[in-house]
C-alpha cells in the first residue's frame, strides 16, 4: 500500500517548466529517504493552475504545491512526507480542483466538473484509473442494455450542444447520420484546436483521453458507425501520445475492436495528425485532410452526416462534446440538466487568458456571468488596472464590455448581442490596451490563415489588415473606418466558410463599442493607450 | 474483458489502488511524526502499520502523518479517526502494538482499551 500519492501535473505547460526534472529528483530523493515504497508518483493532466510553474498535489492531505523546483524536493520529503508539516512557501491555498461531477466544492468558486472530472485526478496513461472512476461503464451499459435509438434519445433529451463553437444540438446531428442508409459510417473527433488562446481540448486529451474514446464508441453505437478517427493537430505531441496509449490499452482490454462487451457492436479508432492549418478545424476541410487532400472546405449541403468522409455518413464532434457523452449516458439527461440553463444545459470549459490573475482551465455551468468568471474564479485583473473588454470564443469571438459583465452567459443571450461562446477561449483585456491595435493583430492572424479558396476571405483579410495598419501607424483617415465597416459586412455575408464569415466579428465589435478610439486614431493620429506607433506623425513633425 | 461484470471487477481492484486519493475512507490512521515521535520510533511504527495493511489487503483506510501532538512523553502516538466517532489516540506504541491496532481496531472494530491514551 502506498500511504501517499503525489499527483504531478504533466501537461505541456508544466513540462516546459521542468516537471520532468522535478519528478526525477523526487524519485531519487524518495529513495535516499528510504520511503520509495510508501509513496506513489502519479502523472496526471493539467490541475487547472497555469503560470505557477511545476504543480503537484500530496494525497491524502490534498495539499497543493506550486512553483516547485528540484531544490524544494528535500524539504517536501523531510517536512511534509515524513513529519507531516506543510511546506508553507510552496503551498497553494486556493486549490483549483475538486473531484466529482455533482459535488460543488467551495474552493472551486462556481466551478463544476463534468468534462474535467478526471483531469488532474487520474493518471491519463492508466486505463485502470479511468475505469476506477466509472470509466467504460456507460459504454458497457449502452451496448448491452440500450438500443441505439435510446442512446440518441438520451443525448437529445440532455440538450447537449456541440462544444466546438457552433452549438448545434449533438443528438440531432446523430439522428441525421443514423437516418442515412450506408454500408459504412464514420465518427470523427475534431481535435484540431487551432483557435489562438484556446487549449481546452488539448488539456482534456492530455488529462483524460479515455473519455474521448468512450464518447466516440458511444457515438458509433448510436449512429451505426464502426470506425472512428481522432483528428489531432500535429503540434499536440502529448495529446497524440496519450490518445495512442489509451487506444492501445482499450484494444488490449477488448473495449475497442470486435464484439465489444460480447455484443455485436464493433468499433475501432485511429489517430490522424493535422499539419497545423487553422482551416482544418472546419469540419469539411478536416475531412478533406483525412482523405489526403489539401485542407479546404467543401460546399454545403451535403453536410457530413449525409455525405462526409469518403462520401459516407460522418459525425464530426468536438473533443469537449464527446467528453460529455459518457456522463450523460451514465447519469442520464435529467442529471445533466441540473447544470446550466433551460436552453443551454450543461457546463462549458473555458481557457482564461490575457490580463487576468489566475489564467488557466476552468469548467463552469452555462449561464454564469462574466463578472463571476473574471473576478471570482479568475482573481481579477492584475496591477490594479481596469476592465476594457473581453473577447469570448477565440479570435473570431465577439467583444464584451463593462455593461455585459452581469449578463448570464448562454448561447441565446450572447447571440443576442452579436457574440457567442465559441470555442471557449476567454481573453481578458485591461484598460491599458488599445482596441485598434488589438483587432489589427487578430486580422493579421486571419490573413495568414486564410486558405485562399474564396476571394472575399483571401483578399478581404489582407485589405482589412492594410486598413487597420494605416490607422495604427498614423496614416489613417476617417474614410478608412467606413471602408473597414463595409468590407467586414460584405465578408460576413459572402465568405465561403466560417473563417471569412467570422473574421470581422471582433473588428465590428470593437468598432461598435470603441468607435471614438478609432476616430481619434484616424483624425488626430493619437493612440491614447500609447500602444500604436504613430510613426507617420513623427515623420511629419520631424519634417 | 467481455462483460460488465468483468469491468466492475477491474474497477474494484483499481479503486483499491487509489485509496490514498479517496476523501471518504472509513478509517484514517495518523502517526505523529514530530521530532519527538521519530526519536521514539514512529518510523518503525509507521512501517509496521503499512506492512500489516498490505498483508491483510485492507481497503477503505488511509495512513497519514502529523506533527507533534504535544504529549512528547507518550510518543510514539497513533490516532485512529472514524467518521462520527471519537478520535482514539494510542500512546507508547511499539511496532507490535501497531500491528495489533490494524488487526483489532481496524479489522476487528474493537478498541485496544489498555493502550488508549485518550479518546475525544
Amino acid at each position: 500500500m502506498y500511504r501517499i500519492h503525489i499527483l504531478m501535473a504533466m501537461d505541456s505547460h508544466t513540462i516546459a517548466q521542468g516537471s520532468r526534472e522535478v519528478k526525477e529528483a523526487l524519485i531519487r530523493d524518495l529513495a535516499l529517504a528510504g520511503i520509495s515504497d510508501e509513496v506513489k508518483i502519479v502523472e496526471t493532466g493539467s490541475l487547472g493552475i497555469s503560470n505557477k510553474g511545476v504543480v503537484l498535489v500530496v494525497f491524502p492531505d490534498d495539499v497543493y504545491y506550486v512553483n516547485v523546483t528540484t531544490n524544494d524536493i528535500p524539504d517536501i520529503i523531510s517536512e511534509h512526507l515524513i513529519k507531516g508539516r506543510i511546506v508553507e512557501r510552496l503551498h497553494y491555498k486556493k486549490a483549483a480542483v475538486g473531484k466529482g461531477g455533482e459535488k460543488k466544492d467551495e474552493r472551486l468558486g462556481k466551478q463544476v466538473r463534468v468534462v474535467l472530472k478526471n483531469a488532474g485526478i487520474i493518471d491519463p496513461q492508466s486505463i485502470e484509473e479511468y475505469i476506477a472512476e466509472d470509466g467504460y461503464e456507460a459504454l458497457g451499459h449502452a451496448v448491452t442494455e440500450m438500443t441505439p435509438e435510446q442512446v440518441r434519445e438520451e443525448v437529445k433529451k440532455s440538450g447537449l450542444q456541440g462544444r466546438g463553437g457552433a452549438f448545434f444540438p449533438a443528438g440531432i446531428k446523430w439522428d441525421f447520420a443514423a437516418g442515412t442508409e450506408a454500408d459504412q459510417k464514420y465518427i470523427i473527433c475534431n481535435a484540431d484546436e487551432g483557435e489562438p488562446g484556446t487549449f481546452k481540448d488539448r488539456l482534456i486529451l492530455e488529462g483524460d483521453p479515455h473519455s474521448i474514446i468512450e464518447g466516440m464508441a458511444l457515438a458509433g453505437y448510436a449512429v451505426g458507425a464502426t470506425k472512428g478517427y481522432v483528428y489531432i493537430r500535429g503540434e499536440y505531441r502529448m495529446s497524440i501520445e496519450h490518445v495512442q496509449i489509451a487506444i492501445d490499452s482499450a484494444r488490449e482490454n477488448g473495449l475497442l475492436g470486435q464484439g465489444i462487451f460480447a455484443s455485436d457492436f464493433d468499433f475501432d479508432l485511429e489517430i490522424r495528425e493535422g499539419a497545423g492549418a487553422y482551416i482544418c478545424g472546419e469540419e469539411t476541410a478536416l475531412i478533406e485532410s483525412i482523405e489526403g487532400r489539401r485542407g479546404e472546405p467543401r460546399d454545403k449541403p451535403p453536410f457530413p452526416p449525409a455525405e462526409g468522409l469518403w462520401g459516407k455518413p460522418t459525425v464530426v464532434n468536438n473533443v469537449e462534446t464527446l467528453a460529455n457523452i459518457p456522463q450523460i449516458i451514465l447519469k442520464g439527461a435529467k442529471w445533466y440538466r441540473n447544470f446550466g440553463t433551460e436552453k443551454s444545459p450543461g457546463t462549458k470549459v473555458f481557457t482564461m487568458v490575457g490580463n487576468i490573475n489566475n489564467p488557466g482551465l476552468i469548467e463552469v455551468p452555462m449561464g454564469i456571468t462574466l463578472r463571476e468568471i473574471i473576478y471570482n474564479i479568475g482573481g481579477g485583473i492584475p496591477n490594479g488596472k481596469g476592465f476594457l473588454l473581453a473577447q469570448m470564443g477565440g479570435t473570431t469571438g465577439g467583444i464584451l464590455i463593462e455593461e455585459h459583465l452581469d449578463l448570464p452567459m448562454t448561447v441565446e443571450t450572447l447571440r443576442g448581442i452579436g457574440a457567442g461562446l465559441g470555442s471557449g477561449a476567454l481573453l481578458v483585456v485591461d484598460d491599458s490596451q488599445c482596441p485598434v491595435d488589438l483587432v489589427k493583430n487578430f486580422v493579421e492572424f486571419f490573413n495568414h490563415e486564410s486558405c485562399g479558396k474564396c476571394t472575399l476571405c483571401r483578399e478581404g483579410t489582407g485589405r482589412l489588415h492594410e486598413l487597420l495598419s494605416r490607422l495604427t501607424s498614423g496614416r489613417g483617415e476617417e474614410k478608412d473606418i467606413e471602408l473597414v465597416q463595409v468590407l467586414s459586412a460584405t465578408m460576413m455575408r459572402g465568405a465561403f466558410c466560417g473563417l471569412g464569415q467570422a473574421a470581422p466579428v471582433p473588428i465590428l465589435g470593437c468598432l461598435r463599442y470603441f468607435k471614438d478610439v478609432f476616430i481619434r486614431h484616424a483624425s488626430e493620429h493619437v493612440c491614447a493607450a500609447n500602444k500604436c506607433e504613430m510613426e507617420a506623425v513623427a515623420e511629419t513633425i520631424a519634417a | 474483458m467481455k462483460t460488465l461484470a468483468d469491468l466492475r471487477a477491474m474497477k474494484e481492484k483499481a479503486k483499491r489502488e487509489m485509496t490514498a486519493r479517496d476523501e471518504n475512507t472509513k478509517y484514517r490512521i495518523v502517526v505523529a511524526m514530530g521530532t519527538c515521535g521519530i526519536a521514539a520510533g514512529a518510523r518503525n511504527v509507521m512501517s509496521a502499520i503499512l506492512d500489516e495493511i498490505n498483508k491483510r489487503d485492507i481497503a477503505d483506510t488511509i495512513v497519514t502523518q502529523t506533527g507533534c501532538l504535544g504529549y512528547c512523553d507518550q510518543e510514539p502516538l497513533v490516532q485512529v479517526f472514524q467518521q462520527n466517532k471519537k478520535v482514539v489516540t494510542y500512546g507508547k506504541i511499539t511496532p507490535e502494538i501497531a500491528r495489533r491496532i490494524v488487526a483489532e481496531h481496524i479489522v476487528g472494530e474493537k478498541i485496544l482499551t489498555e493502550q488508549v491514551f485518550m479518546q475525544n
